[in-house]
């Protein structure tokens, strides 16, 4: 279980969370819908630790993420997270790609190791891409490398941070059919999105995040079908 | 029809001179390189303002001639009664100023590797260290190794300055010879085609490598 508990975050003088409050249950999946410079992103990044809070806490599995005596590198490895920019690592192929983390991070053989990326990459349709390296890939196939490479650690939770958003049109599909396969395996999942399509189908609830605040938080048919909220319907007659 | 009368002995002086050229590059490149690496790696990891100590003393060895360092840190030496002998300061003082340009190649190299690229790796649970040592260094060796080719040369030439403190190296026993043999042109084309053969290999090396990274690019 992923609780976040009034979460307040800065850059500068700029406020980017502002009391943030949500609790992800294991198994669920939750999409983050809402304008650019809302704080989305900002909070999957506090939620691996990669940022720091400036008050309130977040506790994954009831382990408070920002606590001083918390092993961040090992906390980690129970959350995977995956980002809009391709980060492949351009100088290992795409099957060192996925095995790195493991050996190093794991202490796995490297046949072990190998054993689990091919699985991962057979998973995400990217069996016969093993010996290529990044720079062969298309965006999409990049993506789902990454997708791959997070889900060699067998994470408990999973962060997709607008995966979908460098991508061409055509290839959005390709990442978004990977990420519903794991949701129909029973992911814990929180995806910041600007695909409405998706936060409709496949989450179980949608969060429309607003100037730092999570302005409404509810099921995809309440969300996109009876907005509460004022800010929300604005935001979703904008984008359909 | 050309005459010389450079014998086999001078060929074999002259060689002499190479290897103690090649000596002098070798300990300066490799002490320079790892001191560049520490160096330059503090820089990147560093805010300016720690670092600024760091920088202002190696822009110190960047910008006063090799010349000028080569004899003021022997003249120091000698009147500190160290007692290093001259070939130890010049590998010392060539090892600094090879330090001083690989600390901005290895610092610039580290600031191309994408910050997203680091967040990655350490989103995967990799510790600073591993993401240094997998991710990091591999990536900027790429960035960093046509400028330190071009470093590790310009080293090789400059160290025939250290003959100034009367290490007989190439240059210096090429100009012994011209000034016993009188045949200055010859000597020289010579001493630059020993300096040529010494190059060529590191030059094709640095080549090959960049090649086959690029397959993969």
């Amino acid at each position: 279980m992923i609780e976040i508990e009034n979460v307040h975050k800065s850059f500068g003088s700029l406020k980017v969370l502002k009391g943030i409050d949500l609790t992800v249950a294991k198994g669920e999946v939750v999409s983050v819908i809402g304008g650019s410079g809302s704080g989305k992103s900002t909070l999957l990044t506090c939620i691996n630790g990669l940022e720091p809070v400036d008050s309130g806490r977040i506790l994954v599995e009831g382990v408070e993420v920002h606590a001083r005596s918390t092993d961040l590198n090992k906390l980690r490895r129970k959350i995977g997270i995956v980002f809009q920019q391709f980060n492949a690592f351009p100088h290992l192929t795409v099957l060192e790609n996925v095995t790195l983390a493991p050996r190093k991070v794991k202490g796995m053989s490297k046949r072990e190791a190998e054993e689990i990326a091919v699985k991962q990459l057979d998973h995400v349709g990217l069996g016969d891409k093993k010996s290529v390296y990044p720079s062969r890939l298309s965006g999409g196939q990049q993506q789902r490398m990454a997708i791959a490479r997070a889900l060699a650690m067998s994470p408990g939770y999973m962060l997709f941070d607008e995966v979908t958003s460098a991508l061409d049109p055509q290839l959005v599909g390709e990442v978004l059919d990977t990420l519903k396969l794991l949701a129909d395996d029973g992911m814990t999942m929180i995806c910041v999105t600007h695909e409405m399509g998706f936060a409709r189908d496949v989450s179980d609830r949608v969060a429309f995040f607003d100037q730092g605040v999570m302005a409404e938080i509810g099921p995809p048919e309440q969300i996109f079908g009876d907005a509460k909220n004022e800010a929300t319907r604005k935001f979703l007659s904008s984008v359909r | 029809m050309f005459e010389t009368s450079l014998t086999l002995n001078d060929l074999m002086f002259m060689l002499k001179g190479a290897g103690v050229t090649l000596m002098v590059t070798f300990f300066a490149v490799t002490g320079g390189t790892l001191m560049g690496l520490a160096f330059g790696v503090i820089r990147a990891q560093f805010k300016p303002w720690v670092t600024l100590p760091l920088a202002f003393v190696l822009d110190i060895f960047r910008s006063v001639p090799l010349l000028i360092q080569l004899i003021l840190a022997n003249a120091f030496q000698a009147i500190a009664g160290y007692g290093i002998s001259p070939f130890v300061t010049s590998c010392i003082v060539l090892a600094l100023y090879t330090a001083a340009y690989c600390t901005e190649i290895v610092r610039g190299a580290i600031a191309a590797v994408p910050a997203v690229t680091r967040r990655a790796a350490r989103s995967l649970g990799l510790t600073w260290r591993q993401d240094m040592t997998q991710v990091v260094f591999p990536m900027a060796l790429r960035v960093a190794l046509p400028s330190w080719i071009g470093l590790t040369l310009g080293v090789m030439k400059d160290s025939a300055l250290v003959l100034w403190l009367g290490i007989i190296e190439l240059l210096r026993a090429s100009q012994i010879l011209v000034t016993r043999l009188q045949e200055p042109m010859f000597i020289l084309l010579v001493a630059g085609a020993i300096y040529f053969v010494l190059s060529f290999p590191i030059a094709r090396l640095g080549a090959q490598l960049e090649k086959r990274w690029k397959e993969n690019d």
